[in-house]
């Protein structure tokens, strides 16, 4: 138990090791050293957390405080660790990523004068993503919460020479505060309504206050709305890919946005109670999971198609978490983990191949001069367009299967969304592959004359991360319809299960193949045959093609109704509130009396003693007085 | 009745007596020691002090954690006593790293400064381990004196000399105060010894002559108490002594003797008078009331950062009693242990901090220059980087910003304060201390967005570097993980 102990504290404590010392030390260590010292924390990590995985499949586990920072007014304060079979599976999933972007960034970031700065983030980011999800209290997960914003937005804005990051930064962290704003009031009720932070104590109490949970529950989910970008929430995630790809593969597709539905489906015992609260959940869900699809297929920066399309499977995961299937949820959080971080570490690939150039109109042709990134990428675009066998199929056929069985009101809705998603998103990943990597090249000659495949480090990411991409898919039996998460979530969803190859059957037979593999085809045809089609369709399409392409004007609506109305609300307060008020009245105001005061009782310390002397005396008489005077 | 004293006395006290025989030989080693720099003298003090700390330590484990009395219960060995006397090695020890080159460059390191200071720390342990008013007003006169005369060690400085004589004088009366109230609780209790005096106090509960006797005497004694831990209206000599000694001596008064006197404060308020505590709360809620008032108040105004700190004591003195005066709730002890608890881990930390700042006052000191003045401070940031940021953790501290140690601190007696009943008393300290952040933050403005006037570079040696910035850095250590002191300050709390 002790040894065991011991290594849950490794799996955090090694990429802050890590961090700390490529951060303090990293112009003493140099850049090769810091590689060396995070990419072996995070090795350490994901070794340790291999072995607490082999531990948990035991049948062990584990729930209690490691150290108690505070107790205050019967609250304890606490740091803890809950073990199970959740958490080890999201330990395993984040470390591993972790591992593949850490040595992808040696390839990615070589010539980057910021170097040992950014390992120094992105293990710093491991870390916070550790405690966040090995939490077993609502007030760590509020820790990791915040620190996993922290380094995103550090990250995002990593390059602060260019206005577009520093933007884009401000932007992630003024949207995620929304988001945090209501998480904290639902921590906070939760607090109040139950006087605990624990979580087995929090779901133990839970059924008996069953009406204040649609409240709760909304409030903890606009926390996910911010952290895991849904809708209305989305639109820092497109911005965010100013960062470095390898962030976007890490943070802002594998790990830190599906922190929003790792919380929900922690926090499966208390969703069960409202099923109000799961119904505005698939809701926004399915919108987001079908509109972010359609934006996907207008943009032409290679980063941005996959970022709407992370958003749009965001809304799978959530859409899952809505129709109460909660273990589904998390399996295409893996598998998705696995083939978004492909699709962007190869978009990464492609874009220094090219010298950081990003628009997929200028490209064309790749397969010939790049064929490990091209099989790659096709690896990925298969499993994100939801073709059987790769990984994409299975968590996302298992979604749509349970949101048909769910009789939650809005789920006709959402089954309807999600199905035409299925189709825009084979349109929009083989619109991809076949912009960037078939057809003519459409770059300049020299840069053509240079273009060759990226060195190892960048391309054995890649490899290791598409066999899952391939494989993730067929431990749908145990993880969804078996009972791996035994009691550590709630499971609803049961199907009629026979083996991988019926499974897959029955899929080819039903609607969602037929509508992915029909996006598919289009795709085909309108990027390799009929390339002057799209032109045209967009143009007959015209306003709606506009407003698409405009993302449905939610960032314009932000800036015209938020940011100016804040502004506006700020100018009022700084002129009307600060400056008159807070700062002539109070502020100047009480400092003009305060110093006042004290220069007056600066007199009496005259210098004589006698009068010192006088002021004991003084003292001592009144004090005899006032006590004795009965 | 007194039983001749026997080995196990002696054993008990032997913290005491190694001191006390490690200051002598080091009196009589100091007249061979040619060497201006006093390398061995140093290195004696040191040894001594760790001597000291080994005998607390043997003492502790011989007597496992038990109270234990010795000289016929004129002396008391527990484990307050034990914390208490080990955090005053520590600070002493700190105080004599950090004035050696200061010292040095004016001339003043004498033999007589180091015999001075391991004699205030002998007075110092006394009064930590007295159980009878005779053994801590020996220990206070002991202290004192030898305090007296550091503060005159420039005897050159008309400054020091005048300050020297004030505090004399003033020290005098406030002697004179206790030792009358002591006598006051004599006459009605007829006993010396403060367990019998605590006996006889509650026997006395229902008979008022007696117990008019015992207020009136208890008037004094707390008068007495708030002189030595400067309190309003008993602080009239801190801001002269504090600017008036050189900046060396400053730090020794401004440190471990807030230990002692807190340590007086618990022996003779809530070892031998916890019965009248509904009386003495009352005067410190005066006390602190006026202390955190005037302390932080006046501090805006000042320009010399010694006088600054000197009512940043006394409004951290207030603050502290917070704390004291929150032990006993209409006549319940059942909280008492974490709100004394509270006021001697705010002492520790006031102490820590308290050495920080006069450390880096003595660190940016150099011949033929003091830093002491707020102009001094500009620009330090660009100076050196590292000590300002040092002196950034050790002003937010004493402001009581997080995450630090001065923030716990101040957050553990409020919270006792409020669990007291003391809602509004804990409102209008939170107000004052929003009126001190403006001082200490004034000096972080004048780090980090002013031009530095003094362009010298900042050095001095290698070990005041090392325990400089530890010393910032366990500001910041405690305040993030404060658990395991606080424990142990209630530990040391509950044996009593």
């Amino acid at each position: 138990m002790i040894a065991m102990k011991t290594l849950y504290l490794i799996v955090p404590l090694a990429p802050l090791a890590g961090a700390i010392v490529a951060g303090l030390f990293g112009r003493a260590i140099g850049r090769a050293g810091a590689h060396w010292v995070t990419i072996l924390s995070v090795a350490i990590s994901f070794a340790a957390s291999c072995a607490i995985f082999a531990d948990v499949s035991a049948g062990h586990g584990f729930n209690g405080t490691v150290y108690t920072w505070l107790a205050s007014g019967g609250t304890r304060f606490e740091i803890g660790f809950l073990i199970d079979r959740l958490t080890v599976l999201m330990m395993v999933v984040v470390t591993f990523v972790s591992l593949m972007v850490h040595i992808y960034t040696v390839g990615y970031m070589a010539d980057d004068p910021g170097y040992q700065r950014f390992f120094s983030y992105i293990s710093l980011f491991t870390f916070s993503m550790l405690m966040l999800v090995m939490s077993n209290n609502f007030l760590q997960l509020f820790f990791g919460w915040e620190a996993v914003g922290l380094v995103s937005y550090l990250l995002i804005g990593f390059w602060y020479t260019r206005p577009s990051a520093i933007y884009a930064s401000l932007k992630a962290f003024l949207v995620n505060r929304v988001g945090d704003f209501g998480f904290l009031l639902g921590i906070a009720l939760i607090l109040s309504q139950f006087g605990s932070l624990d979580y087995a104590s929090v779901f133990s109490q839970a059924p008996g206050a069953a009406s204040g949970m649609t409240l709760i529950c909304l409030l903890l989910f606009v926390g996910a709305m911010g952290k895991s970008a849904q809708f209305p929430l989305h639109v820092w995630l497109p911005d965010s890919m100013e960062g470095p790809t390898p962030i976007s593969a890490l943070i802002h597709a594998a790990t830190m946005v599906t922190a929003g539905i790792f919380m929900v489906a922690r926090m499966s015992p208390l969703f069960e109670l409202s099923q109000t609260a799961r119904s505005v959940v698939m809701v926004i869900g399915a919108i987001t999971a079908l509109f972010m699809a359609l934006v996907a297929v207008t943009q032409y920066d290679i980063k941005r198609v996959i970022a709407y399309s992370t958003l749009s499977q965001l809304g799978y995961m959530t859409v899952a978490l809505g129709a109460s299937a909660y273990s589904v949820g998390i399996f295409h959080l893996m598998t998705h983990a696995f083939f978004k971080a492909v699709l962007f570490l190869g978009a990464g690939s492609v874009i220094i191949a090219l010298h950081h150039e990003q628009d997929m109109r200028r490209m064309g042709g790749l397969r010939k001069y790049m064929p490990i990134t091209y099989l790659t990428m096709l690896i990925g675009a298969l499993a994100n367009a939801g073709l059987p066998p790769f990984a994409g199929f299975f968590s996302k056929d298992a979604i749509l299967e349970a949101v048909q069985a769910s009789h939650a009101s809005g789920a006709g809705f959402a089954y309807a969304a999600l199905l035409l998603g299925v189709f825009f998103g084979g349109l929009y990943s083989f619109r991809l592959v076949f912009y960037a990597f078939h057809g003519e090249p459409r770059m300049d000659a020299h840069t053509r004359a240079h273009l060759k495949e990226s060195p190892w480090v960048v391309t054995l990411p890649l490899v290791l991360l598409a066999i899952p991409s391939v494989a993730a898919g067929w431990w749908i039996g145990p993880i969804v319809f078996g009972d791996y998460f035994g009691s550590s979530i709630v499971q609803r969803f049961h199907e009629e299960y026979h083996g991988v190859w019926s499974f897959m059957l029955q899929g080819i037979a039903a609607a969602p193949f037929w509508f992915g593999l029909a996006g598919a085809g289009l795709a085909g045809y309108l990027y390799l045959y009929r390339t002057d089609l799209p032109k045209k369709i967009a143009l007959a399409l015209g306003p709606i093609y506009a407003l698409v392409n405009q993302k449905y004007g939610v960032d314009e609506l932000n800036e015209w109704l938020f940011a100016r109305g804040a502004r506006l609300l700020g100018t009022g307060l700084w002129k009307g509130g600060d400056e008159a008020v807070i700062d002539g009245v109070l502020v100047n105001g009480s400092a003009r009396v305060v110093g006042w005061v004290a220069s007056v009782v600066r007199l009496f310390q005259s210098g004589l003693v006698y009068q010192y002397a006088f002021t004991m005396l003084i003292g001592v008489v009144l004090l005899t007085y006032f006590f004795l005077r009965t | 009745m007194s039983a001749p004293a026997t080995l196990t006395d002696f054993l008990l006290a032997a913290p005491e007596l190694v001191l006390l025989t490690g200051a002598c030989a080091l009196m009589i080693a100091d007249l061979y020691v040619k060497d201006p720099q006093r390398e061995a003298s140093f290195i004696i003090a040191m040894l001594v002090l760790l001597g000291c700390a080994a005998a607390t330590v043997f003492v502790m484990w011989g007597t496992g954690g038990h109270v234990a009395y010795a000289f016929n219960k004129l002396y008391v060995a527990d484990l307050m006593a034990h914390l208490l006397k080990l955090c005053a090695y520590l600070a002493v020890a700190a105080a004599l790293v950090y004035s050696r080159q200061y010292l040095h460059e004016r001339g003043l390191l004498k033999g007589e400064f180091l015999t001075l200071l391991l004699f205030a720390l002998l007075g110092m342990m006394v009064m930590m381990s007295a159980n009878s008013f005779l053994t801590l007003y020996l220990g206070l006169e002991l202290l004192s004196l030898c305090l007296y005369a550091m503060v005159a060690l420039n005897r050159d400085s008309a400054l020091s000399t005048e300050a020297a004589m004030k505090y004399f004088v003033l020290g005098a009366l406030a002697s004179g105060l206790l030792l009358y109230g002591m006598s006051m609780i004599y006459g009605a209790t007829g006993t010396l010894t403060i367990t019998e005096v605590a006996k006889q106090v509650a026997a006395l509960s229902g008979k008022t002559a007696e117990r008019h006797l015992l207020v009136f005497g208890l008037v004094f004694v707390v008068s007495g108490i708030a002189f030595k831990l400067g309190v309003v209206p008993f602080h009239m000599w801190i801001p002269d002594v504090y600017e008036g000694a050189p900046t060396a001596v400053t730090l020794v008064i401004g440190t471990a003797p807030k230990l002692a006197a807190f340590a007086m404060a618990m022996r003779l308020l809530v070892n031998g008078l916890l019965d009248l505590a509904h009386d003495w709360q009352q005067m410190l809620v005066v006390l602190a009331l006026l202390s955190m008032a005037l302390g932080n108040i006046t501090a805006i105004a000042q320009t010399n950062l010694k006088r600054m700190l000197a009512y940043s004591t006394i409004a951290h003195m207030g603050f502290m009693l917070l704390g004291l005066l929150s032990g006993v709730v209409g006549g319940n002890t059942y909280s008492a242990g974490e709100a004394y608890a509270a006021s001697m881990f705010y002492t520790i930390v006031y102490v820590l901090m308290s050495l920080g700042a006069f450390g880096m006052l003595l660190y940016l000191s150099r011949a033929g220059f003091e830093c002491e003045t707020l102009e001094d401070m500009k620009g330090l940031n660009r100076r050196s980087p590292w000590f300002a940021f040092i002196m950034l953790v050790l002003m937010f501290s004493l402001a009581g910003i997080p995450p630090t140690a001065g923030f716990y601190a101040k957050l553990a007696v409020l919270s006792a304060a409020v669990n007291a009943g003391q809602v509004w008393l804990a409102a209008v300290a939170v107000m004052l201390s929003l009126v001190g952040a403006f001082y200490y933050l004034r000096v972080v403005k004048l780090m980090y967005f002013d031009e530095p006037g003094d362009t010298a570079p900042v050095e001095g040696p290698r070990e005041m570097r090392a325990l400089l910035s530890l010393n910032g850095l366990a500001v910041l250590g405690l305040g993030i993980l404060p658990g395991s002191l606080m424990s142990l300050c209630y530990i040391a709390i509950r044996s009593l």
